[in-house]
């Protein structure tokens, strides 16, 4: 069945007669399956597909590997693939020969594999590594059906970032209100700067803020049940967070439609701009070295006083298990191994942006980024994944990201964009692709 | 002998084109086997036609870049070709140079677009004095200016494309031809215009149909500078999205490359006709 399927959507590619379908992925997946179930070394083996083919998280995760070989006696057979690819072929992968374990999201992207049956539950998993986790992390590993199957391995929050030395020099203090913070933007302007720094060429930055001001405005449970079930979009709560936003539009970076998250970052890293919402795991690599200690943030300041700042954007980075790994009790115990924080400490020693997932890392080896961000997510009453992991797919991107920028260009037409992304919402959520 | 390629067009071509024009009227996250399609009729078409943004940008920018294809870079390359063809000192250093282009891929050409064009890094803002401030020109990120530049750097290229089309036909036109015209006391013009110009006839029409043909496929510079959004869609970029990614709308991709089908036809089967009748007549 699943040769007719495959046929069919290289066909209907064809026929576009405009995109050749990456396929590599698919074919690296049945190549590298040298855990085989022959017993003896060879279930030694595991199979991992990683996304991360760029060198910095490669050689961490090299490093980590070697160690797990030495820890657990298993040996990790990588097919590193590059981060997009590996996202944009995620569907054609987990129905061909998939890794027994690979790199992936929590929230409705793990989700929605584990709802269409393509992941093998961890549950064993979690049999032993569930005290290393507080009550929040096994929630966002869990599937709709109650089982576990996510382990998650870093993660990062979203915030609004500055540089320490320009706020010291200018005698700027943390707002912890919306009126503060439009009032400090004001304050910037005055003193010749970008008062925030804002960039979405690339489309998804802008997702952050839109998260924030909805969760600020209507609260955790009304975001998440609008990402979740995308039904009231057309309603006064969104509108409400598009006039917010129209707020902040004077004081963005000038031609933030065509800058990119790092020309922003370098604004605040140049102290050009007095402030960005970002995640740590973007800004965290262009404030390296000594840069690293001029890095601080705020939480997004508060809207509406009945939600105040309980919620915060923290998207969660880990491990899933295809639907029938070749080496199943192998990748069981590599799992566990990396649900540790033994193993997140190895992998963190090259890392800034990120943190750890499990409790009981060191923390005197983070930054004070880092430091100051595991206190911000334990804070939290609320972790939310960002937009794109955790709504569904075919509409974070197809229908989200152009409606954004369609408003922050035309910020008057809010009213007919949201309109427009209803009656796109009723129909995804109606149809089944 | 005639029946492998027939066999090859039938498979490679015409095969997946008829599948995905029968997939554009159903419903599939490409999940499962076919038991999972759910047959919608016209529900995709008319959702993209009533409830898809970013379609009619999509349609327009590409029958922009067809007309600026027809435009620009078809007469330039023929006035460069000609000139080129004259003999004239370090005509084959130009020659290179013009060509050049063509030899880069389209998408190290959208990373030069990138390099000239972003508003604070770009070589043309920081050139002018518009890198700073409120006086940035947003070349990337103006839906009514990144496609004029966009435009510019792919004219580029295909000026050297057709260029190097017509210098190959200028070089095949007899001499003797030209010589006999000069005898009979024609101008450069004339001969150009009753001499050269029937003979480039063959050439003409290879011109147009790379013409009509790379200005729709035109995928790969809007795709590497914002993934075809906010004033770049094209057509071929919304299949894409809507096709490959991590959940896909395979029949509503399905019918979008339906339409860019039809829109392809509009020029193929003029184009089949006239060889048809030609055959015919000869």
């Amino acid at each position: 069945m699943s040769v007719t399927r495959r046929g069919l959507l290289r066909g209907a590619l064809l026929g576009a007669g405009a995109i050749a379908l990456p396929s590599a992925l698919t074919a690296c997946g049945s190549s590298s399956g040298s855990g085989g179930s022959a017993g003896g070394a060879a279930g030694k083996t595991v199979s991992f597909g990683s996304n991360a083919a760029v060198p910095q998280p490669k050689g961490a995760y090299q490093s980590l590997f070697a160690q797990a070989q030495r820890e657990t006696g298993l040996t990790v057979d990588v097919n590193w693939v590059d981060h997009n690819t590996f996202q944009q072929n995620i569907t054609t992968y987990l129905q061909g020969n998939p890794q027994d374990v690979f790199n992936w999201f929590a929230g409705e992207r793990m989700e929605f594999f584990a709802g269409q049956g393509l992941l093998h539950d961890v549950d064993e998993v979690w049999a032993g590594i569930g005290g290393n986790y507080t009550e929040a992390m096994k929630a966002q590993s869990k599937g709709p059906d109650g089982h576990y199957y996510f382990v998650p391995f870093d993660y990062y929050p979203w915030a609004v970032y500055y540089s320490r030395s320009l706020w010291q020099a200018k005698g700027y203090t943390e707002p912890t209100t919306w009126d503060e913070y439009i009032a400090l933007a004001r304050r910037m302007k005055r003193d010749g700067l970008i008062p925030i720094a804002f960039t979405d060429k690339d489309g998804w930055p802008a997702m952050g803020t839109f998260d924030y001001l909805n969760m600020r405005i209507n609260g955790f449970d009304f975001h998440v049940e609008l990402m979740r079930k995308g039904d009231r979009w057309n309603s006064p709560q969104v509108k409400a967070v598009f006039d917010q936003w129209a707020q902040l539009i004077p004081f963005y970076s000038p031609g933030f439609m065509g800058l990119t998250w790092q020309e922003g970052a370098q604004q605040i890293l140049n102290k050009q701009a007095g402030m960005m919402v970002l995640g740590l795991d973007q800004i965290g690599t262009v404030f390296t070295g000594d840069k690293a200690a001029d890095l601080g943030f705020f939480a997004f300041p508060e809207i509406n006083p009945k939600y105040g700042q309980d919620a915060v954007e923290a998207p969660i980075d880990g491990f899933m298990m295809s639907h029938s790994p070749r080496n199943h009790d192998g990748a069981v115990r590599l799992l566990q191994y990396l649900g540790t924080a033994r193993a997140q400490q190895t992998w963190l020693g090259s890392n800034p942006a990120d943190i750890a997932t499990a409790d009981g890392v060191d923390a005197s080896k983070y930054t004070q980024a880092q430091a100051d961000s595991v206190k911000l997510i334990q804070k939290a009453a609320h972790i939310s994944q960002f937009m794109d992991r955790d709504t569904r797919p075919d509409f974070a991107d197809p229908v989200m990201l152009p409606a954004i920028q369609q408003f922050l260009n035309h910020p008057k037409d809010a009213a007919s964009i949201i309109a427009s992304i209803d009656k796109q919402a009723t129909s995804i959520w109606a149809g089944n692709g | 002998m005639a029946g492998v390629p027939l066999l090859l067009t039938t498979a490679l071509v015409w095969l997946p084109a008829l599948l995905s024009v029968v997939l554009s009227f159903a419903s599939w996250p490409g999940i499962g086997g076919v038991e999972n399609i759910h047959w919608v009729g016209l529900q995709n078409y008319r959702n993209i036609l009533t409830i898809y943004p970013p379609f009619q940008p999509a349609v327009e920018h590409n029958l922009i870049w067809l007309v600026v294809f027809f435009c620009v870079p078809a007469p330039v390359g023929l006035f460069l070709a000609t000139q080129l063809d004259k003999q004239m000192r370090g005509s084959r250093l130009y020659q290179s140079v013009l060509f050049l282009p063509v030899v880069l891929s389209l998408a190290l050409i959208g990373f030069m677009t990138e390099l000239i064009f972003s508003p604070t890094q770009g070589l043309l803002n920081n050139l002018t004095g518009h890198a700073r401030g409120s006086s940035v020109v947003d070349w990337l990120g103006d839906p009514h200016l990144n496609i004029w530049a966009v435009l510019l750097m792919a004219c580029w290229r295909q000026t050297g494309y057709v260029m190097i089309m017509y210098l190959a036909g200028l070089k095949s036109v007899d001499p003797s031809l030209k010589e006999a015209a000069a005898l009979d006391g024609a101008g450069g013009r004339q001969t150009f215009r009753h001499v050269v110009w029937p003979a480039l006839r063959p050439i003409n029409v290879v011109v147009l149909v790379i013409t009509v043909i790379e200005s729709l496929r035109a995928f790969d510079i809007v795709y590497v500078i914002n993934r075809g959004t906010n004033g770049l869609e094209l057509l071929s970029v919304l299949v894409t999205d809507n096709i490959v990614g991590e959940a896909s709308r395979i029949g509503f991709g399905s019918a979008l490359a339906t339409i860019l089908l039809v829109i392809s036809m509009a020029f193929v089967i003029p184009y089949l006709f006239s060889t048809f009748r030609k055959e015919e007549r000869g």
